[in-house]
């Protein structure tokens, strides 16, 4: 069944592939939470991935990092590429992998120390230790994260006193310091309010000039919003992907005409 | 009608308060009580010349309790704080997970008098330690690993799962991850732990009777840690029970300082906590 609805319903992009998989599964336990996903990720895009809670979506985002690995029994078959390289190999250092592929949550979870402190977190982390190139690295990250202008005066100040919003593009700073090439966002807006989130799509567009960005949203205004792809889960499965704008005016698949119609989820 | 029952139920609803607020009370008295007792029995022998005497004063009893602590935490602290992460921070629900709980859940239960046992053929006997403050220690120790272990792990689990993902996705390992985000973070709620366990640590004498502790008012100082030692509740023992005439005052003098020790204690986690935790939040 779904693999004879595969040959039109999932676009493979006309721009460079990022990350890739093939014939993804993935199980919590015995429960089958993704099943045979395939899919390409264009390099320096927005790619959003939609769908009813409990779809598959964040799983699907978390194997890209390998985060699932940190999450008791789960298991995956098949294949994550990034670059043509898979993620799972063994030989891959778990570490590197992060640093390529930063992670950006649904609640804002600053480390409860300076601001200052948080973006050279990563970094630090990973031998930097020149006081002169850790200022340099913590002010571009900051200042590409769109936050510099509000905290400049207070990089010593405790990052818990910042707002949602800004919390939130701290955490984004923080992925940008350590240089990553893909950054994911597990419903970055969602703990957010209207004009927090309107900063942070903002900041989507301007990141997207310099990397891969995959965004997993329950609001679908925002996927239409700031994606170039989309990708449409349902129950373990994606059902569709391809051009933002195709898929929410001509979907090809009639339970993705029925959800971006606002019919369920 | 109406009426009726809500004037019943408005009684139930009193007498039942009552019931609850003196179980509460009868928490408080316990602890007036003894503290009382002890003030009113003890507080007059308690002088100065009692705390500093050559011979027969308290200081060496004090002094020797306060090494027994010290060693005791410094023992206990590393073996406690790593048991308690890698159960958190590192071990998958298994067999050994089970069967490490089951332990420390029946170390909690064991009599003290049965670590006094056990530290004389291990520390004492097979390690030869011989009587002495290491062996003494070494005993307290496992007495409060399991205390130790559990408020660490406590503590460890206020940290924010968040945290630790947030560490792990920057591509921090386990341990950089337990190091730098999660272990801070803990600080105040183990060394809260810890401190609390070592009060109650110097207040044992079973575990000491047979391991460390002596009685002896020439040579009361231990010259190292495989010297005996004089602790305060091995001496209030003898006092009660051995030693010929020891005035009535001093034996409850000597209880008064022991129960300050222990207090004091109990008031310094509760001091480390405070400021440690200030301006902590999440």
């Amino acid at each position: 069944m779904s693999a004879a609805s595969n040959d039109d319903r999932i676009v493979r992009p006309e721009a460079e592939i990022k990350l890739e998989t093939r014939g993804l599964n993935m199980y919590y336990g015995q429960t089958l939470a993704l099943k045979d996903v395939a899919v390409a990720i264009p390099s320096r895009h927005i790619t959003a991935l939609i769908g009813p809670s409990g779809c598959g979506k964040s799983s699907f985002l978390r194997c890209l990092n390998r985060m699932n690995d940190e999450i008791q029994g789960t298991r995956i078959e098949g294949e994550v590429l990034l670059d043509g390289h898979s993620v799972y190999d063994n030989r891959i250092d778990l570490a590197q992998l992060r640093r390529q592929v930063g992670m950006v949550f649904q609640q804002p979870n600053p480390f409860p120390m300076s601001i200052y402190d948080n973006v050279a977190y990563g970094p630090r982390l990973h031998g930097q230790r020149e006081r002169a190139e850790l200022d340099g690295i913590v002010e571009a990250s900051i200042r590409g994260a769109a936050l510099w202008d509000e905290v400049k005066d207070k990089l010593r100040a405790s990052a818990l006193d910042l707002s949602g919003g800004q919390q939130q593009r701290l955490c984004i700073a923080r992925v940008l310091a350590v240089e990553p090439e893909v950054v994911l966002m597990d419903e970055p807006c969602s703990a957010l309010d209207p004009t927090a989130t309107f900063r942070i799509e903002e900041l989507m567009l301007e990141l997207m000039e310099r990397y891969t960005i995959v965004i997993v949203t329950h609001n679908m205004y925002q996927a239409s919003r700031v994606s170039q792809y989309t990708g449409f889960f349902l129950m373990g499965e994606l059902v569709e992907y391809g051009p933002t704008p195709g898929l929410f005016e001509n979907p090809k698949d009639p339970r993705t005409d029925d959800y971006v119609r606002g019919r369920f989820g | 009608m109406i009426g009726a029952r809500a004037t019943g139920a408005r009684l139930t609803q009193s007498f039942a308060f009552l019931l609850l607020w003196l179980a509460a009370a009868a928490v408080v008295v316990p602890i007036l009580g003894i503290i009382g007792l002890m003030v009113v029995w003890g507080a007059k022998a308690l002088t100065w010349d009692l705390l500093t005497a050559a011979t027969g004063g308290l200081l060496p009893a004090i002094v020797g309790t306060a090494y027994l602590a010290l060693l005791t935490a410094l023992l206990a602290a590393p073996v406690g704080i790593g048991a308690a992460v890698y159960l958190s921070e590192y071990a998958r629900p298994g067999p050994l997970v089970r069967l490490v709980r089951l332990a420390i859940v029946n170390l909690a239960g064991v009599p003290s008098v049965v670590y006094g046992l056990f530290g004389l053929a291990l520390f004492v006997m097979l390690l030869g330690f011989g009587r002495s403050l290491l062996a003494g220690a070494c005993t307290l120790a496992l007495l409060v690993l399991p205390l130790v272990i559990t408020a660490s792990e406590e503590a460890l689990r206020q940290v924010p799962p968040g945290l630790r993902q947030a560490s792990l996705a920057l591509g921090a390992t386990r341990w950089q991850t337990v190091r730098r985000v999660v272990l801070p973070n803990s600080l105040p709620g183990i060394i809260t732990g810890l401190i609390l366990s070592i009060g109650r640590a110097a207040g044992e004498t079973a575990p000491i009777l047979f391991t460390a502790a002596f009685y002896s008012l020439s040579d009361p100082y231990p010259k190292s840690p495989l010297d005996e030692v004089l602790a305060l509740p091995y001496q209030l023992f003898v006092m009660a029970t051995e030693a010929p005439d020891v005035a009535e005052g001093t034996k409850w003098a000597t209880a008064l300082v022991l129960l300050a020790v222990v207090l004091f204690l109990n008031l310094g986690a509760i001091v480390v906590r405070a400021r440690l935790r200030r301006g902590q939040r999440w």
